[in-house]
C-alpha cells in the first residue's frame, strides 16, 4: 500500500483544504486520474494521481485542511485493497486559523496570501551557528531560508524572509514617526476617505500597501453591504435566528459585563460640553511639526483630562476589593488608562500603562499603538490586565451617549460621545458651537454621588478649557 | 481598451492555415513552403503532440509534487514547432522557460528539461550540443544575450558574401513574450542588434496574457508595430498556424543571415492553460474567451487538413497516442530516477574558481545542515 502525501501545488505553499473527493474508498484509479480537488492559498487545483490501484483511504474529509507532506490518499497498488478504514480522519488544530480566512479574492499571483501555520525542521540543541563575521549575516539567514526551502521544498522560505523582515520593522519604525505608505498608496486611502492611519500595514517594512488600503476598504463595504440582505435571509431559509456560540472575546466580555452591572451598583450621569476649544486645540496640535505623522483627535484631550480629574478626585481611580477580612477600597496613585476598541476579535479594553507619567505627545503615540494593536488583532492579555479607569470613545460611531458599563475591577467609565455642531447660547445668543456629550458610570459603593458629579465636572472643564492643563 | 487590435483577425495577420483547416495559398510565403510534403506534414503534427502530450505528464508531475514548478505551453504548439523546425543546427536558440515544443526541434531530451524544474539542475542540458540556451528565468535576460550572440557572429562572418552568407551564415532566434516585450532589455536588444545589423529573428509568442496582465495593457499598438522603431521587417503571423510560423520563420532567417540585420515576430496566440502551475487563469480571466480560443487549436486545425485531404487515417493517430504515452512514461521514470545532488555541490558552481565568500558560506551552510536533529527526532 502507498501514501500519497500532499504535495506543495504552487511555489511555497504549506497546506490545502480538500474541495471536493473524485474518487472513493474502493475505487480503483490510474496513473494521472483526477482524485482530488483541493484548495491552496492560490487556486483551486485538481490533483492527478500518481499510482495505479485501489483506493484504501482518504486521509481527509472535504473541508479539510491538510499540511504539505502529510498524507492525502492510500493506494494499494497491488490491487489487494484491505478493508476500508471508514471515516475519514479530520485534521486536528487547523481549523483554528479560520478566522483569520477572508472570502476575499487575494493578489493572483507570487504575492500570494503567505500560509504561516508552515512546519519546520527540529533542530538540534546546539545554539545556531555563530554570527562571526556580521558582515554577512543578512546573507546566511537567505542561504539558510534557501537550503531549508531545497531540502525540505515545502517549508517556510517565505516565512523566514518574513521573520527577517519582522526583525527589521521596529528599527525602521523608529527612524520615521508616522506610518509608511507610498504615495499612491495615501492618495487611494484619501479618495476612498480612509484615514491611512487606521490601517494596518503587511508591507515587507510594515509599510501600508494598495492591498491593505483595498482591504480595509473591503472590509467597511462588506459590512455594509451584508444590511440591505439581511432579513430576506431570514425568509427564504429556516435560519430565522441565527446561533453563534458564545466563545473567546465575547463570552469573556459577557461575563465581565454581568459581574460589573450585578456587582457594582452603577451610577450614571451625563453632561453636555461645549467642546469647541478642544476642536481648535486638537487643529492646532495636528499643524505643530512636533506632532507632524502622530494622529490627533479630540479622544488625546479627554484622556488628559481624565487623567488630571482623576488626580483632584483620586477615588474614582480605585477598586473594590474583597478580602478575608472584609471589602477594600483600593485608590490607586497611578493611572492605567483604558480604552474601549473595537476590534476583529470583540470588544478589548487595552490600557496605557502609568498614562500619568506621559505628556502630551506620548500620550499621543500610546493611543495610536493601542488602537492599531487592537485593531490588527495584537493585543495581548497583559494589555488588558490592571486597569484602572477607562474611556469609552462611542462618538467614533457618530453616537451622542449612553450609559457605559464599568471594566470589572475599576470604579469609573466614561463615555466620550460624538462632538457636532449645535446652537448653543453663548452671552445671550445662539451660535454654532462643537457640543459633546460625556456620560460616566460610576461605582456608587465607592464613589458618591457629588464625587462623581465632581470629577465629571472637572473632565467637562478641561474639553471647554484645555488651556487649564497648563495650570 | 479593446482586444480588437490583438484578434488574429485583422487583415495584416499572415495565416496560410485557417481554424477550420482551409489552406490558402500566399503570394510571398508559398514559396518558402516549396519542401513541405505529406511527410513532413504529418512529422509536424506529430511533434506538436508529443509537445502537448510531454506538457500534460509534466504538468501531473507537477501536481504529484515531482517537480516544483512547470511552465505549461498549451495552445502554443504550432508557434514553437513551425519557427523551430525553420532553423537550422548551427543556427543559436535563446529560449524563454516554455519553449518546450523548440527545444523537441532540437532534439533535446525531454526528461533531462525536467531537472531544471525538479530543482536539481540550473540548467539540465549542454547548450552547446544542440545549440538551444539554457532556460531564462528571468523575463527577458535572455534579450541583450541574444544580441550579443548574434554581434559576434557578425564579427566571425566579417567579410563572407552574400552567397557564402546564405549557404553557411548562422542566426539566432531570442524567443520572448508579450510580458517580456515591456522589458527594457528588450528594449536595448533589439537598438542594439538594429544598429549592428545583428542576424536575430525576435520570435514573439504573443500569448495574451503577462500572468494575469492582459496584452491591452503592454501595448496601444500591436507589437509588430514597434519593428519599424527599431528599424527593423515586422511580421504579424498567425501564431497557431504551423504552416505560416513556419514560412515566416524562414523567411526571417533568410533576412538575417544575409546580413540585412534582425527581424521581429510577432506570433499571435493564446495560452489555453495557465502561467505556471502555481497560477490560476480563472482569477483574471473569462471562460467565453479560453472558448473562443480553443476554436483555434493550432492541432486540431492540422488535423482536419490532413484528415480531409486523407493524408492520415486513424492508425496514424492511435500509433501517435500510443507512442506519446510511452514517452510519457519514459519522461516520468527518468525524472524519478534522477540522483539528486547535495546542495553543498550548489556552491561549486557560483564562480569558476574557489571564493572566499563562498568557501565561508558553504562551511556555514555545512554546519547549519549538521545542526538538524535526526528527522526521527524531528516528527512531532
Amino acid at each position: 500500500m502507498t501514501v500519497f502525501n500532499l504535495p506543495d501545488v504552487g511555489e511555497g505553499l504549506t497546506e490545502a483544504d480538500i474541495a471536493s473527493w473524485k474518487v472513493q474508498v474502493g475505487d480503483t484509479v490510474e496513473v494521472n486520474q483526477i482524485f482530488v480537488e483541493i484548495e491552496t492559498a492560490k487556486s483551486l487545483v485538481e490533483l492527478p494521481c500518481p499510482f495505479a490501484g485501489v483506493v484504501t483511504e482518504l486521509h481527509a474529509a472535504e473541508g479539510d485542511t491538510v499540511l504539505v507532506d502529510h498524507p492525502l490518499i492510500s493506494i494499494d497498488q497491488e490491487g489487494n485493497a484491505e478493508p476500508p478504514t471508514g471515516v475519514p480522519e479530520p485534521v486536528e488544530a487547523l481549523n483554528t486559523a479560520a478566522p483569520q480566512a477572508s472570502e476575499e479574492p487575494g493578489p493572483l499571483v507570487g504575492s500570494g496570501p503567505t500560509a504561516d501555520s508552515s512546519v519546520r525542521r527540529a533542530r538540534t540543541s546546539r545554539p545556531a551557528p555563530s554570527a562571526a563575521g556580521s558582515r554577512t549575516a543578512a546573507v546566511r539567514t537567505s542561504g539558510a531560508a534557501l537550503a531549508d526551502s531545497i531540502t525540505r521544498r515545502a517549508q517556510s522560505l517565505g516565512t523566514v524572509v518574513r521573520e527577517e523582515v519582522d526583525r527589521r520593522k521596529p528599527a525602521v519604525a523608529n527612524f520615521v514617526d508616522r506610518v509608511l505608505a507610498k504615495p499612491p498608496v495615501r492618495r487611494l486611502a484619501k479618495e476612498l476617505g480612509i484615514d491611512i492611519n487606521d490601517v494596518v500595514g503587511t508591507g515587507t517594512q510594515g509599510e501600508i500597501t494598495r492591498d491593505d488600503v483595498n482591504s480595509y476598504q473591503a472590509q467597511r463595504e462588506a459590512e455594509h453591504a451584508a444590511a440591505p440582505t439581511y432579513w430576506a435571509h431570514g425568509q427564504l431559509s429556516d435560519a430565522r435566528v441565527e446561533r453563534t456560540p458564545v466563545r473567546g472575546v465575547r463570552k469573556a466580555t459577557a461575563k465581565a459585563m454581568v459581574d460589573s452591572a450585578f456587582t457594582a451598583p452603577h451610577v450614571s450621569i451625563f453632561v453636555d460640553v461645549d467642546a469647541s476649544r478642544t476642536m481648535e486645540y486638537v487643529q492646532r496640535l495636528k499643524k505643530s511639526r512636533d506632532f507632524e505623522g502622530i494622529k490627533v483627535s479630540p479622544l488625546l484631550v479627554l484622556a488628559r483630562a481624565v487623567i488630571w480629574a482623576a488626580a483632584r478626585n483620586p477615588s474614582v481611580n480605585a477598586s473594590w476589593v474583597e478580602t478575608e477580612n472584609g471589602a477594600e477600597i483600593h485608590q490607586k496613585r497611578f493611572m492605567n488608562l483604558g480604552i474601549a476598541a473595537a476590534t476583529p476579535r470583540g470588544l478589548l479594553v487595552p490600557n496605557i500603562k502609568d498614562a500619568q507619567n506621559l505628556n502630551m505627545k506620548e500620550l499621543a503615540i500610546a493611543l495610536n499603538d493601542l488602537a492599531t494593536t487592537a485593531r490588527a488583532g495584537k493585543t495581548r492579555p497583559e494589555d488588558m490586565r490592571d486597569g484602572s479607569l477607562s474611556i469609552t470613545n462611542i462618538g467614533a460611531l457618530g453616537i451622542d451617549t449612553g450609559t457605559p458599563i464599568i471594566n470589572p475591577g475599576e470604579v469609573a467609565i466614561v463615555a466620550f460621545g460624538t462632538i457636532r455642531q449645535k446652537p448653543w447660547v453663548v452671552d445671550g445668543e445662539v451660535v454654532p458651537r462643537w457640543i459633546t456629550t460625556l456620560g460616566g458610570s460610576f461605582d456608587h459603593r465607592v464613589v458618591d454621588g457629588d464625587l462623581s458629579a465632581r470629577f465629571m465636572a472637572d473632565v467637562a472643564s478641561i474639553l471647554q478649557e484645555p488651556a487649564m492643563l497648563l495650570d | 481598451m479593446t482586444r480588437a487590435a490583438t484578434q488574429a483577425t485583422e487583415s495584416d495577420l499572415i495565416q496560410i492555415l485557417t481554424p477550420d483547416g482551409q489552406r490558402h495559398s500566399h503570394e510571398t510565403y508559398d514559396a518558402y513552403l516549396g519542401d513541405v510534403d505529406d511527410q513532413m506534414l504529418r512529422g509536424f503534427y506529430r511533434d506538436m503532440a508529443l509537445t502537448r502530450r510531454f506538457d500534460q505528464e509534466a504538468t501531473a508531475l507537477q501536481r504529484q509534487g515531482q517537480l516544483c514548478l512547470w511552465v505549461p505551453l498549451r495552445g502554443q504548439e504550432a508557434a514553437q514547432i513551425g519557427s523551430g523546425r525553420a532553423t537550422r543546427p548551427n543556427d543559436y536558440i535563446f529560449p524563454t522557460y516554455r519553449e518546450h515544443g523548440v527545444a523537441l526541434t532540437r532534439d533535446v531530451s525531454f526528461s533531462e528539461m525536467l531537472r531544471l524544474f525538479r530543482g536539481i539542475s540550473g540548467g539540465g542540458w549542454d547548450p552547446r550540443e544542440n545549440n538551444f540556451h539554457m532556460y531564462t528565468m528571468v523575463l527577458a535576460a535572455q534579450m541583450p544575450h541574444a544580441a550579443g550572440y548574434a554581434m559576434a557572429l557578425n564579427m566571425e562572418q566579417h567579410g563572407w558574401d552574400e552567397e557564402r552568407r546564405a549557404a553557411e551564415g548562422n542566426a539566432v532566434v531570442a524567443y520572448f513574450g508579450d510580458g517580456s516585450s515591456t522589458e527594457g532589455e528588450t528594449h536595448e536588444s533589439m537598438v542594439f542588434a538594429s544598429s549592428f545589423e545583428a542576424p536575430v529573428v525576435y520570435f514573439c509568442q504573443n500569448n495574451q496574457w503577462a500572468i494575469s496582465v492582459p496584452f491591452e495593457v503592454q501595448s496601444k499598438v500591436p507589437l509588430v508595430k514597434r519593428a519599424a522603431g527599431y528599424g527593423m521587417p515586422g511580421i504579424r503571423v498567425d501564431g497557431n498556424d504551423v504552416l505560416a510560423v513556419l514560412a515566416v520563420t524562414r523567411w526571417a532567417l533568410e533576412h538575417a543571415r544575409s546580413g540585412k540585420g534582425p527581424v521581429l515576430i510577432e506570433a499571435v496566440t493564446y495560452r489555453l492553460g495557465a502561467h505556471t502551475t502555481a497560477d490560476d487563469p480563472t482569477k483574471y480571466r473569462m471562460s467565453e474567451e479560453e472558448k473562443q480560443w480553443a476554436l483555434k487549436d493550432p492541432l486540431i486545425r492540422l488535423e482536419t487538413y490532413l484528415r480531409d485531404n486523407n493524408l492520415v487515417d486513424d492508425a496514424f493517430f492511435e500509433q501517435l497516442a500510443e507512442d506519446a504515452d510511452a514517452m510519457a512514461a519514459k519522461v516520468r521514470e527518468d525524472a524519478m530516477a534522477f540522483p539528486v545532488p547535495p546542495l553543498a555541490k550548489s556552491f561549486e558552481q557560483v564562480y569558476a574558481e574557489a571564493h572566499p565568500l563562498i568557501k565561508e558560506e558553504l562551511a556555514w551552510h555545512l554546519e547549519y545542515e549538521a545542526g538538524f536533529a535526526d528527522a526521527a527526532e524531528g516528527e512531532q
